[in-house]
């Protein structure tokens, strides 16, 4: 993707399926690393984010996939606006948001929601449940308290809570809980994307299938689209519609979920399914372990990011940077053994 | 099949009936209720459950690090290599903890000293066990740190625990285990883990490291996965109990104690697609005011009568696998 034609806010739908609720094209996240105190010196960049292109349509859940320090959670914080991205655009209902009047924005703002992994530091601990969940609604709609009130309730339903727990604070409910109480007040506003952050890697196991099964039956219901981040390959395809592989701050490969674990394709991919745990102890999986960690993305290898721990490795793949590929429908991988 | 005696002479720690009892201000928290089980050598025994089931407490009893008070090791024994640790004096317990059973913590934040460089502190683990001079101790560590796969070791000895990446960091602990060739190595899993990549090259390295010295490893962890990839026995903990404990296979074969059915039915797979998790409803209960009868009974989807009245007793399915749950007997 190039930058060049970033500012046009229609262009040729890309490849599959169309209409795209909400779309990143060619993003890009880069830190000034600065030196010096009094006159401070930019001496580099990390490139947390280095050309991301994505969409997403109603109802649907991307998966976004990747270690630590890929850049999965400033992808989000860019969807969120919570980041400006150095470089590329993010579209909206057909409309590049940055390129909107102010009206839009906020909109956009009420339309694209949060839940983070830490249900301990989301939820201000002084506020009762009721005025948690209330919050969103008095801050942005013109309604009447009881209508507040009632939907409060209602939200609450959802997520399987009840009455009794709207005048508690947040420290008396369970971890399970409080994830639950952050998924009512994302949803308050009638959202059309959540973006959910590692939603359940910091609750207990017997915890996390609750929420999970609470995630999907809200979908079902409200045709709410996700934005996944995930560790865990087996909750993303229990989860996900689509998935980005993400290394080094660019998405390696992006496939509807069932083609990706029929047919994991990039290196990449084939080390993190061989490196995930398996699920059974008969479960026989390709030895494919991958040595040293990840380049620093303040300096990233040139070429294929990858290059430096890929066992398919040639002598071009650390010069020239590999194209995206189509190996089957909707599923891309940007490597050049394809 | 093994006969019976030399089974008996490979089993390098038997703890039995072990229980450990916190006295807090709601109560006495028991926290680990009668707890057997056996270990042999070259053998790795998952010990799985959710928090606040007592894994770590067990593992601290065994290590004999518990706060006292407001914890107590009530009753019970810990047979490790025919010498039962309950019985030895403070002075005794220091110089079997780390060489004969070590215990890897994995906060790998916590367990390294910031202010000491990495060097000081595998040297600290080994000279504090062997009477050896200074310069072997230096050799020594070197020679841990490169078994763990450290690269470049020799700098890395000077370097500070901030220096070094998060996956280095978790092999760095593991060398401070192994460093005393420890008959029992215990290793207590984060919560959240490592990235998957970085874990599977520090389990592969446990592996390795265990076939090299046939010690008995014990993994204490939240992910059946882990069992799934390292361990030979699980034992599944609720409550401060070991609620069904057998072979690895049996568990994931015949999980027969409906909280291990659940656990199991409740994690998503990355091998094959699954219509919906069986969530198990509801929370842990709270250990200071347990009611009588089974822990489970407000979760489990087969309650009885008989389950809220009294604890269920145990049952042998097959050879080296139990659970105790009324519907079994
Ligand atoms: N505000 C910031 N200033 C400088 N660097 C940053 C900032 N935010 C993130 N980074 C860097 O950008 C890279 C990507 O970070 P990001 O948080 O997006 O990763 P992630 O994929 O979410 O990782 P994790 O799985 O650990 O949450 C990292 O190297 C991180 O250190
Ligand atoms: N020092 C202490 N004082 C009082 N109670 C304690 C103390 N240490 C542990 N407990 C209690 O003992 C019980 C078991 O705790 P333990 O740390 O063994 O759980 P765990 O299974 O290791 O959980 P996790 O998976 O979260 O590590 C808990 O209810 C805990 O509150
Ligand atoms: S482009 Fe080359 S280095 Fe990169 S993943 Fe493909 S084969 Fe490996
Ligand atoms: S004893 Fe009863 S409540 Fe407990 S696990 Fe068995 S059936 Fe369920
Ligand atoms: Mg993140
Ligand atoms: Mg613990």
């Amino acid at each position: 993707m190039t930058t060049a034609n970033a500012i046009v806010p229609e262009s040729g739908a890309p490849a599959s399926g169309g209409n795209a609720l909400l779309e990143a094209v060619g993003l890009k996240k880069y830190f000034p690393v600065t030196k010096g105190l009094l006159i401070s010196k930019t001496t580099g960049h990390i490139k947390a984010v280095d050309g991301v292109s994505f969409e997403l349509r109603p109802g649907e859940t991307l998966g976004i996939v990747g270690e630590s320090g890929c850049g999965k959670s400033t992808t989000a914080k860019m969807m969120l606006m919570l980041e400006d991205p150095t470089e590329g655009f993010i579209r909206f209902e057909g409309s590049e948001i940055r390129a909107t009047d102010a009206a839009t924005r906020r909109e956009y703002r009420r339309s694209v929601q949060a839940v983070f992994q830490d249900p301990w530091s989301s939820l201000n601990p002084r506020m009762r449940v009721k005025d948690l969940i209330a919050e969103p609604m008095v801050i942005n709609w013109e309604i009447s308290r009881s209508e507040i009130q009632e939907r409060v309730l209602k939200l609450l339903n959802d997520v399987g809570l009840s009455a009794y727990h709207a005048n508690l604070y947040p420290h008396e409910f369970s971890g399970g809980q409080r994830q639950r109480l952050a998924i009512a007040r994302a949803l308050s506003l009638n959202p059309k994307v959540i973006v959910l952050d590692e939603p359940v890697s910091a609750l207990d196991v017997s915890i996390r299938a609750q929420i999970m099964n609470l995630l999907k039956d809200l979908q079902a219901e409200y045709n709410v689209s996700y934005m996944l981040i995930a560790h865990h390959l087996a909750t993303v395809r229990y989860m996900c519609t689509w998935v980005a592989v993400m290394y080094l701050g660019r998405i390696v490969e992006l496939s509807p979920v069932k083609d990706l674990f029929a047919n994991p394709s990039h290196p990449y991919t084939k080390a993190l399914m061989s490196a995930a745990l398996p699920s059974h102890p008969d479960t026989v999986q390709e030895e494919m372990i991958l040595t040293g960690e990840v380049p620093s993305p303040l300096n990233p290898p040139p070429g294929c990011h990858f290059h430096t721990r890929c066992p398919f490795a040639m002598d071009h793949c650390g010069v020239d940077e590999p194209q995206v590929k189509e190996v089957g429908p909707g599923h891309t991988v940007s490597c050049h053994l394809f | 099949m093994v006969t019976q005696a030399a089974t008996e002479r490979d089993v390098v720690l038997r703890v039995n009936d072990l229980r450990t009892y916190f006295q807090t201000r709601w109560g006495t928290v028991k926290a680990v209720d009668g707890i057997s089980f056996d270990l042999r050598r070259g053998e790795t025994l998952g010990i799985v459950g959710e928090s606040g089931s007592g894994k770590s407490v067990t593992m601290l009893s065994l290590m004999r690090l518990i706060p006292m008070p407001p914890g107590r090791i009530v009753s019970g024994s810990i047979m490790l290599d025919g010498e039962d640790l309950l019985q030895l004096s403070d002075g005794e317990m220091n110089r079997v903890r780390g060489s004969k059973i070590a215990l890897i913590i994995q906060d790998p934040m916590t367990s390294l000293n910031p202010v000491f460089t990495i060097g000081n502190q595998v040297s600290e683990a080994i000279a504090i066990h062997q009477n050896i001079p200074k310069r072997s101790v230096m050799e020594q560590a070197l020679s841990v740190l490169r078994k763990v796969n450290i690269p470049a070791a020799e700098s890395r000895m000077r370097d500070y625990p901030h220096q070094l990446s998060g996956g280095m960091r978790q092999r760095v602990v593991g060398a401070i285990g192994i460093s005393c060739q420890p008959q029992v190595l215990i290793a207590d899993e984060p919560t959240t883990s490592l990235d998957v990549t970085i874990q599977a090259q520090y389990l592969a390295l446990l592996k390795e490291l265990q076939q090299d010295s046939n010690v008995a490893l014990i993994f204490i962890t939240h992910d059946f996965g882990i069992v799934a990839k390292m361990c030979d026995r699980v034992a599944v903990m609720y409550a401060g109990r070991i609620v069904e404990q057998g072979s690895v296979r049996d568990i994931f074969n015949r999980p027969s104690h409906p909280y291990t059915e659940a656990l199991l039915a409740s994690v998503p797979r990355m091998e094959e697609d699954v219509d919906r998790l069986y969530s198990i409803e509801g929370q842990p209960p709270t250990l200071h005011d347990l009611p009588p009868g089974c822990p489970f009974a407000d979760r489990c989807q087969y309650v009885m009568e008989r389950c809220r009245e009294e604890y269920p007793t145990r049952t042998t399915i097959s050879e080296g696998h139990d659970a105790s749950c009324w519907r079994l007997i």
